[in-house]
């Protein structure tokens, strides 16, 4: 008997960080993802029992019986050569044939997944030839391990609750940052500079405010408004300014301010800019589905207060102030 | 009705990383090219059907949580919004068919 022992490593058992979308942190259902995600080596058991061609019968049963597994590699060279498998034990016992080695009664055609393939892969060879385990090989066709249903159920299990923990755990930290830090008045401030005419980034700061507010304790509903907002704001940034801007999220326990500044040009007519439907963006800009003249207006529908301030060669300041009920954020003492 | 269904009887090209439609509840659809009216129309767990193919759609529809993004028409995304749309868990559904029809499809199939 020879039992090869190789640990995997923490990149291949873990993987690649991946990042937990919103999606994800509100529903997690990444099995399917992760059996394409993770790797048959990541989930695979790499402590082997194998068996020598030449080795007697009785010494391969010893192995299985108190191994309490139901087939055993037999590898010679450390190529594998067959697999000896309770079905085979069977048609020895028929043949009261027990005093022969492994290779006589040893199943040769074997079955076998990469461990460089997907886990998708190990399940569909599962299904396809109905076996309980099947032997892994590296790219030389050396045996390198043994994977059941089991380890891919447990490996797919230990995925999701690393997602899970680490999402809960900032989660956990962000909401309690307003009960944690004690004083008269504590304002988060996350600030955005965003860049004029980059639209290949666009969206990218309103999709971290969202999240950072999920992450302090809001809810959907409350995220989604402050999104929406932001997105907005953030993209007349980046239509509209000569220069960019800053995107500012303020938060404190029960409101949330979300502002835009930028240099200029500046808004000629405010009265204008509010009407839906009146947009000043060019052909190239509405092409791409900007320039509906309803960024303002959806702003206005999400926050409960918006001002919009602007002076021409100066600049503009676009104020959106959200209040929060007080047990959305951070205003939840069990 | 769930995506897969849809994406099976609509015959629609999966364009993002394959996840697991079945469980993904579609609640009504959205169609718009204009991302403003997007923001301000769709709602979450809506199909959004719409024209536009290039990196912003994959924002708007991340913010909005939609269930996928229907591009119709074989208008094909560029390699970096697949990439986006990916990393922010959106999915990007592709068809040869006008908005129109998918539309008036999806209808018929009671996704209202």
């Amino acid at each position: 008997m020879s039992q090869q022992t190789r640990q995997p490593t923490e990149q291949e058992k873990f993987g690649r960080h991946r990042p937990v979308t919103d999606r994800d942190a509100q529903e997690i259902n990444r099995v399917e993802e992760l059996s394409y995600d993770l790797k048959i080596r990541e989930v695979m058991t790499s402590k082997l029992y194998t068996a020598a061609p030449d080795m007697p019968l009785p010494k391969v049963l010893e192995i299985m019986r108190t191994n309490r597994i139901s087939g055993v590699p037999v590898v010679q060279d450390r190529k594998m050569i067959g697999i000896f498998s309770i079905e085979d034990i069977v048609r020895a016992l028929e043949k009261n044939d027990f005093a022969t080695t492994v290779s006589q009664y040893m199943t040769r055609d074997v079955v076998t997944v990469a461990e460089y393939e997907s886990i998708v892969k190990a399940i569909q060879t599962f299904t396809e030839s109905r076996l309980g385990r099947l032997p892994v090989v590296n790219k030389d066709g050396e045996l390198v391990g043994m994977i059941t249903k089991g380890d891919i159920t447990r490996g797919i299990l230990i995925a999701l609750q690393r997602d899970y923990k680490e999402e809960e755990l900032r989660r956990y930290r962000a909401s309690h940052l307003f009960e944690d830090i004690i004083s008269d008045r504590t304002t988060l401030v996350l600030r955005y500079n965003i860049k004029a005419g980059d639209f290949t980034h666009g969206g990218n700061a309103s999709s971290h405010i969202k999240r950072a507010l999920l992450r302090l304790g809001a809810d959907a509903q409350l995220a989604r408004r402050c999104g929406i907002a932001a997105y907005e704001a953030e993209m007349n940034l980046i239509i509209h300014t000569l220069n960019g801007g800053i995107l500012k999220l303020e938060v404190e326990p029960h409101k949330i301010t979300l502002s835009t500044t930028d240099d200029g040009p500046g808004i000629p007519d405010i009265e204008r800019v509010l009407q839906p439907g009146y947009s000043t963006a060019t052909d190239k800009v509405r092409e791409m589905g900007f320039g509906a003249g309803m960024g303002l207006v959806n702003i206005k529908r999400c926050v409960d207060k918006m001002e919009l301030e602007s002076t021409v060669g100066k600049g503009t300041k676009l104020t959106m102030r959200i209040s929060v009920p007080s047990e959305s954020l951070n205003g939840k003492r069990e | 009705m769930n995506l897969q269904t849809i994406i099976d009887q609509l015959q629609l090209k999966v364009l993002t990383q394959p996840r697991d439609f079945s469980s993904v509840e579609v609640k009504g659809g959205y169609t718009s090219d204009l991302l403003s009216c997007v923001m301000a129309g769709a709602k979450s767990g809506n199909l959004w059907i719409t024209l536009q193919a290039h990196l912003n759609i994959v924002a708007v529809a991340s913010m909005l949580d939609v269930a996928a993004v229907i591009i119709t028409e074989d208008a094909q995304p560029d390699q970096a919004t697949i990439t986006k749309a990916d990393e922010q868990g959106v999915s990007l559904l592709s068809t040869p068919k006008a908005s129109y029809e998918i539309c008036g499809t999806l209808w018929e199939m009671n996704i209202r």
